[in-house]
C-alpha cells in the first residue's frame, strides 16, 4: 500500500492572529504543521509500522511557499519516506489559493507523479481556512470512496474499516477496496514527537519540488473574500453581590429565565 | 498551565497535623516579638473605619486560604484579613498597626514555599489582591507600571498584547502576584536571559511601617541620584514595608521561540551540553533547565515524556529554550547545536518542538514538578545554589545519606544554567514528616552546601522556614548585624512580617 499524506503549513494554533489591511497578518508569525495533518501523518506512520497493513511507502505532499520544506521535514522526521513540494506563493488561508484548486493539484500529483497511490490521508480541515473541503473534493474528482472525520482506521482484507465521528455518535464505514481518501479527526491518534535521530535522518530524505503553475490548473479563487475582521471584543462581565441580584439579572436583563 | 488552588481539601487533617508539628519544630524559636500584641475585635472595628474591606472570622475554614500556605507545612491563626484597594488604605492599615504594635503579614499570591506569606500566630493579614490595576504601559520603552496585586500571568498576557514579555516566568505564574515576586526577588526560568528582578525593576511605590508613602516610581532606566532605596525592598520579604506599585522593564516579545527536550546519560554530559549551548546558540539561549530520572519517573505517571529509553527514562533530561527575532536563523543555530551535541556524544536523544503546543507541553513537564510531588507525599524541600562542578554531587550525597530510608526518594530539577538546584526528598504515599529523615538531611545538607561555596536558599528566600539559618549557614555575624540595624531603622516596632526573614529573637 502506498500512502499519500497532505501536510499544510498554517499559522500555529497558539498564535493570537491580528487582522491587517490584507486579511490576517502573516508576517513574522509562527507557522507550524496543521494539527489535523499531523494526525494524518501519525496514522500513516502507524499503518506502516503495522506489518499486517503492508505499507510500502509514505509520501508527504505540501502546497505553498519555500518554507513548506520545513513542514515536509517535520513529516519526514515523524516517519514519512519522501516529500513532494508544490511551490506557490499564493496564500493558502482561503485568501488566494482555495479548496478546489488544492484538490485539483492533489489530483494532478496522483495522476502524473504518484499513480500507484492507494490511500490519501488528509486532516479533516486546516485551522486557517477551516474549510474541510479538500478530502471530499479530491475523492469526488478521483471517483474514489471516502470516509471523513476518521476516529479509527483498521485494515480489513483489501480494504479499510473506518469509524467516523458524527454529531450523533460514531458511524462505521467499510471501504471494501482501495484506493480511497480518508480525512482524519482529533480522536484518531496522538502524534509522536519527532526525535532527534529521526530529525537528522529526515534531512537526507528526498523532497521533489514542482511549480503549481505547471500543472495547467486554474489557481484563481472561486470565491471572493469580501471582508476579514476580528470578532467584536467580548464585553466585560459584571460581579453581582448575591443570588437575588443574579436571579434578577438573569430574568430581567438577560431574559434567560422566566 | 500550573495554577495554585486553595480548595480546603488540599490540607488533609493528617498532613496539617504533621506539618504543624514540623513547623513547630522549625519555628519553636520563632515567636513574634514580645512587644507585639494580638489583634482583637476592637482593632477590627478600627481597621474597618479606615479601609473599605476587612474580613473577620473566627472560623478557621473561612480564612484558610489566607492562613494556610501552598506547601501545607504552615498554617497561621489570623482572624483578620485587610483587603485594601488603594495605597492610601495600605498606609492607614500600617499606621494603625504600627501605633498599636500589631503584627502585619503582607500577602500577595501566597505561593511562598518557605512559609513567608502566612501568619505565624494571629498577625493581621494585609492582602494585596485588590491592588490589581494596570497604571500604564509605555510600549516604546517597554515599561509597565501596575499594582502589586496583579497576577503574573495576567501581566504576561497584557504585555503580550503590546508585543512585550515579562522578564520573569515561573511555575506559579497563575497565582503569584508581582508584588510578591518583587518582595522575594523571585528567580524563575528566564533569570539567565533577563537578569534578576533587581535588574528589571526601575521603580516602585512602597509604604513604610509608619504609614509613610515612598514614591520611588520611575519612567526611566538610568538615574544615579542618591541611594537606590528600592533595592532594599526587593527581596526583603515584606519585612521593611509594603510594595504597592511596581514599574518594571519589559523586553520585546520574541517572534521566534523554540524549545528542545534533550537526554543525557550523565550530569557531566549535561554540563558539556550547557557549555556547547552557550557557544553555539549565543544570544538566543533563553533557558536551560534539567530534570533527573527520579523526578521524570514521577512526572511520567501523569504526562507524556517526549523522549525515553524504551520503557525507562533517561538519567537526565534538559529543557532548552531559544528566543530571537528570526525563526529561520534560530532554527538553523539550534539544529547545528543539536547535531554537534549528538556527534560529540553529549546528548543521546531528544526532540525539537514542532509547534507551540509541543513547546507548551514540554514546559508543562518542567513546571509540573513542584505541584506533582506535593500530591505524592510529604516533601522535604531544598532550593540551593551551587557551582556547577558540585551541582549534582549533592543529590548523590543525599541518596547515600538516606540509604537506610528507602521510602525516601531524592528527586531533582532546576535552573542548571544559573546553578540553582531544587532538591526535594519525597515519601510517596506518606504525608507525614519523619523526624528521622529530617535528622538525616539537616543540618548535613546545609553544611555541605556551605562547604561547597553555595547558598542554602537560591531563590525561594528565608520566610519562616530558613530564617534561623541566616546567621549559621548564610551570612557572617557582622553582616547579620547590619541587616538587623536596617530593619530597626525602617521598622522599629517590628510589625512587618514578624518572625520571618531575619533570625527571630529568642
Amino acid at each position: 500500500m502506498k500512502i499519500l499524506v497532505g501536510v499544510k503549513r498554517v499559522v500555529d494554533y497558539a498564535v493570537k492572529v491580528r487582522v491587517g489591511s490584507h486579511g490576517v497578518e502573516l508576517k513574522n508569525v509562527k507557522m507550524s504543521l496543521n494539527p489535523f495533518c499531523e494526525i494524518a501523518v501519525e496514522e500513516a506512520v502507524r499503518l506502516k509500522e503495522n506489518k499486517g497493513a503492508g505499507v510500502s511507502e509514505i509520501v508527504a505532499l505540501s502546497i505553498g511557499p519555500k518554507q513548506c520544506q520545513e513542514t515536509l521535514r517535520t513529516a519526514l522526521a515523524m516517519g514519512c519516506d519522501r516529500g513532494i513540494h508544490v511551490q506557490t506563493d499564493l496564500r493558502g488561508d482561503y485568501m488566494e489559493l482555495q479548496s478546489d484548486a488544492v484538490a485539483k493539484l492533489f489530483q494532478k500529483i496522483i495522476e502524473e507523479k504518484e499513480k500507484d497511490a492507494d490511500l490519501v490521508l488528509v486532516g479533516k480541515q486546516s485551522i486557517d481556512s477551516d474549510c474541510g473541503h479538500v478530502g471530499p473534493m479530491l475523492a469526488g474528482y478521483m471517483s474514489w470512496p471516502q470516509a471523513t472525520f476518521a476516529a479509527k482506521i483498521d485494515v480489513e482484507g483489501n480494504g479499510l474499516l473506518v469509524e467516523r465521528e458524527t454529531d450523533q455518535g460514531t458511524e462505521t464505514i467499510r471501504i471494501p477496496k482501495l484506493p480511497a481518501v480518508i480525512s482524519c479527526d482529533l480522536r484518531l491518534n496522538e502524534p509522536r514527537y519527532a526525535t532527534l535521530p529521526n530529525i537528522m535522518k529526515a534531512k537526507k530524505k528526498k523532497i521533489d519540488t514542482f511549480q503549481a503553475e505547471d500543472f495547467g490548473i486554474d489557481l484563481e479563487p472561486k470565491n471572493k473574500v469580501l471582508e476579514v475582521f476580528e470578532p467584536p471584543a467580548r464585553k466585560e462581565g459584571i460581579f453581582v453581590d448575591d443570588v437575588n441580584q443574579l436571579i434578577d439579572k438573569l430574568r430581567n436583563e438577560a431574559g434567560v429565565i422566566p | 498551565m500550573f495554577s495554585c488552588s486553595f480548595a480546603s481539601n488540599r490540607l488533609t487533617s493528617a498532613s496539617s497535623c504533621a506539618a504543624f508539628h514540623l513547623a513547630r519544630r522549625l519555628v519553636s524559636t520563632t515567636t513574634t516579638s514580645m512587644s507585639l500584641r494580638s489583634p482583637n475585635a476592637n482593632d477590627f472595628q478600627e481597621l474597618s473605619k479606615r479601609i473599605d474591606k476587612v474580613l473577620i472570622s473566627h472560623d478557621a475554614q473561612t480564612l484558610l486560604k489566607y492562613n494556610a500556605d501552598w506547601t501545607g507545612h504552615y498554617q497561621g491563626r489570623s482572624k483578620i484579613v485587610c483587603q485594601p484597594q488603594s495605597t492610601q488604605e495600605v498606609a492607614s492599615i500600617l499606621k494603625y498597626c504600627n501605633k498599636e504594635k500589631i503584627g502585619v503579614v503582607p500577602q500577595a499570591g501566597n505561593t511562598s514555599v518557605v512559609g513567608g506569606s502566612v501568619p505565624i500566630q494571629e498577625e493581621v493579614i494585609l492582602s494585596l489582591e485588590r491592588l490589581d490595576g494596570i497604571v500604564s504601559f509605555d510600549d516604546e520603552n517597554g515599561i509597565l507600571t501596575c499594582g502589586a496585586g496583579c497576577v503574573l500571568q495576567s501581566l504576561q498576557e497584557k504585555v503580550a498584547s503590546y508585543s512585550h514579555l515579562m522578564p520573569i516566568d515561573l511555575g506559579a505564574k497563575g497565582s503569584c502576584q508581582i508584588g510578591g515576586n518583587v518582595s522575594t526577588n523571585a528567580g524563575g526560568q528566564y533569570y539567565y536571559r533577563f537578569g534578576s528582578i533587581h535588574a528589571n525593576i526601575i521603580g516602585m511605590e512602597v509604604v513604610l511601617p509608619d504609614g509613610t508613602i515612598l514614591d520611588l516610581l520611575s519612567k526611566i532606566q538610568k538615574d544615579n541620584t542618591g541611594y537606590d532605596l528600592k533595592h532594599l525592598f526587593i527581596g526583603a520579604e515584606g519585612t521593611l514595608g509594603v510594595i504597592t506599585k511596581v514599574a518594571i522593564k519589559c523586553p520585546r516579545l520574541p517572534t521566534a521561540r523554540n524549545v528542545a527536550f534533550l537526554a543525557c546519560e550523565s550530569f557531566d554530559m549535561v554540563r558539556k551540553t550547557l557549555t556547547c549551548a552557550k557557544d553555539e546558540l549565543g544570544e538566543i539561549l533563553a533557558a536551560f533547565e534539567f530534570i533527573d530520572e527520579q523526578m521524570l519517573d514521577q512526572v511520567g505517571n501523569r504526562k507524556k515524556i517526549p523522549v525515553k529509553h524504551g520503557e525507562r527514562n533517561y538519567p537526565f533530561c534538559i529543557l532548552l529554550e531559544t528566543q530571537g527575532s528570526n525563526d529561520e536563523h534560530d532554527m538553523a543555530k539550534l539544529e547545528s547545536f543539536v547535531e554537534k551535541s549528538i556527534t560529540l556524544g553529549n546528548v543521546v536523544d531528544g526532540t525539537l518542538a514542532q509547534d507551540m503546543k509541543q513547546v507548551n507541553d514540554m514546559w508543562e513537564i518542567r513546571e509540573s514538578c513542584n505541584p506533582i510531588i506535593r500530591e505524592i507525599g510529604y516533601n522535604y524541600k531544598y532550593d540551593i545554589s551551587l557551582p556547577l562542578s558540585d551541582y549534582y554531587d549533592i543529590a548523590e550525597e543525599m541518596r547515600e545519606r538516606l540509604v537506610s530510608k528507602p521510602e525516601a526518594l531524592v528527586v531533582n530539577w532546576g535552573h542548571v544554567i544559573d546553578g540553582n538546584l531544587h532538591l526535594n526528598i519525597i515519601t510517596p504515599g506518606d504525608f507525614s514528616a519523619d523526624e528521622q529523615i529530617i535528622a538525616l538531611i539537616e543540618p548535613f545538607i546545609f553544611e555541605s552546601v556551605v562547604r561547597r561555596g553555595g547558598s542554602i536558599s537560591a531563590e525561594h528566600g528565608l520566610g519562616q522556614s530558613k530564617n534561623n539559618y541566616l546567621g549559621k549557614y548564610a551570612k557572617k555575624d557582622d553582616i547579620v548585624k547590619v541587616m538587623k540595624l536596617l530593619k530597626s531603622i525602617f521598622d522599629p516596632n517590628g510589625i512587618m512580617n514578624p518572625g520571618k526573614f531575619l533570625p527571630s529573637t529568642k
